[in-house]
């Protein structure tokens, strides 16, 4: 009886304390990506200006990333990113009507997903071009 | 025989955890990450050891692959106790803390030995494996604290450099998911051999993270932990 309490106050205590380290773990990296500005060309083909990302952006821009050969080695944390994006949205939906601050917190961490997506999208296009240019340089 | 996804995940998590403490030492950070080097080397060492072990005695479910697991599980989490132990003394490191940290140390590692000894002794007419889902639940979860202390650490004294916050919030993530599949595990030990695939999963949340962090983080990064919490909140 004593170990079953134990096992039971464990996982509830470590389903609480991931859903946190996850959390902050992709506020972390979002963080990093915020200050810093997307190239006209990324803006024009994502639709997003700089600073200026809306939630409905995500599920595009992550297309637009699958299309985009991974010479970045970033998959993890787009994947991780996309994870939180999910948390988010189910955050937004089922606590949002009842406390309308948590609406609007919602709308901005899923913008921010957005414009993190965009600048992975951004670094992608970049290291392809590098690795391009690098075959290119190889072949000659 | 694990199934060849579960051995591409094995063999690739082996490669990246080499990966990290490449970049540690490309970094020039071998002295400030050496428990964390450390730790990362010994886990190199028990995944070619477990390889050995599955190969030589066939499979998963043979006894002997079984006890090496979860006592190289249980050796491998120690190591990590101390890797978490060396991030304190980083955080502290102004403070001129290191004879009190020391003293913690001790305590914890005695604290340790002897749980797991008083669990041990309680063991004798139980089944392996619930007695080490039980043992290594507890171990993690320990180490769950410790992360959560560090963290509290991290937060109240402001330290921002980015590449230490991300490898404690890396370890928070790793020692609270393990912990609460082991804590499934030990609640409902018939569906183990479905938490099972789960296990190569949260062993490569750390190469992962960390080869993120040292490879992709540049040494000065900084960030502050303060508005991450705000976000989170």
């Amino acid at each position: 009886m004593m170990v079953a309490l134990m096992a039971v106050v464990i996982l509830a205590a470590s389903l609480a304390a991931l859903l946190q380290f996850f959390g902050i773990y992709c506020r972390s990296l979002i963080a990093a990506s915020v200050a810093q500005p997307l190239s006209p060309e990324i803006q024009e083909v994502t639709g997003i200006t700089s600073g200026a990302a809306g939630p409905e952006d995500f599920p595009r821009v992550v297309q637009l990333l699958r299309l985009c050969p991974d010479f970045a080695n970033d998959r993890q944390q787009v994947s991780a990113i996309r994870g939180y994006f999910w948390l988010v949205k189910a955050v937004r939906w089922t606590l949002a009507s009842l406390l309308p601050e948590v609406r609007s917190w919602a709308e901005m961490q899923l913008a921010q997903c957005a414009y993190f997506a965009a600048v992975a999208l951004e670094h992608r296009v970049s290291s392809s071009r590098t690795a391009l240019a690098a075959q290119m340089h190889d072949s000659r | 025989m694990p199934g060849p996804t579960w051995m591409l995940m094995w063999i690739l998590g082996t490669l990246l955890e080499v990966f990290v403490v490449v970049g540690i030492y490309r970094s020039g950070m071998v002295r400030r990450y050496f428990f964390l080097s450390f730790y990362t080397l010994l886990s190199v060492a028990v995944s070619i050891g477990r390889f050995r072990v599955l190969f030589h005695y066939g499979g998963v479910t043979s006894a002997e692959y079984r006890y090496f697991y979860f006592y190289s599980d249980a050796l491998l989490t120690i190591a990590l106790y101390f890797a978490v132990i060396s991030l304190f003394f980083q955080v502290f490191e102004q403070m001129r803390m290191e004879r009190y940290l020391r003293f913690a140390a001790v305590l914890l590692l005695a604290g340790t030995a002897w749980f797991s000894y008083a669990i041990v002794s309680q063991s004798s007419g139980r089944i392996l494996t619930h007695f080490a889902f039980e043992l290594s639940q507890n171990l993690y979860f320990v180490g769950l604290a410790l992360t959560y202390v560090l963290w509290g650490a991290i937060v109240k004294l402001r330290e921002t450099r980015t590449q230490l916050i991300q490898v404690v919030l890396s370890l928070g993530i790793y020692f609270s998911a393990y912990a609460a599949t082991y804590a499934l595990s030990n609640l409902a030990p018939g569906i183990y051999p479905y938490t099972r695939f789960l296990f190569p999963l949260i062993g490569g949340i750390l190469p992962v993270t960390w080869a993120y962090a040292f490879w992709r983080l540049p040494v000065n990064a900084r960030i502050v932990p303060a508005r991450l919490l705000e976000a989170a909140q």
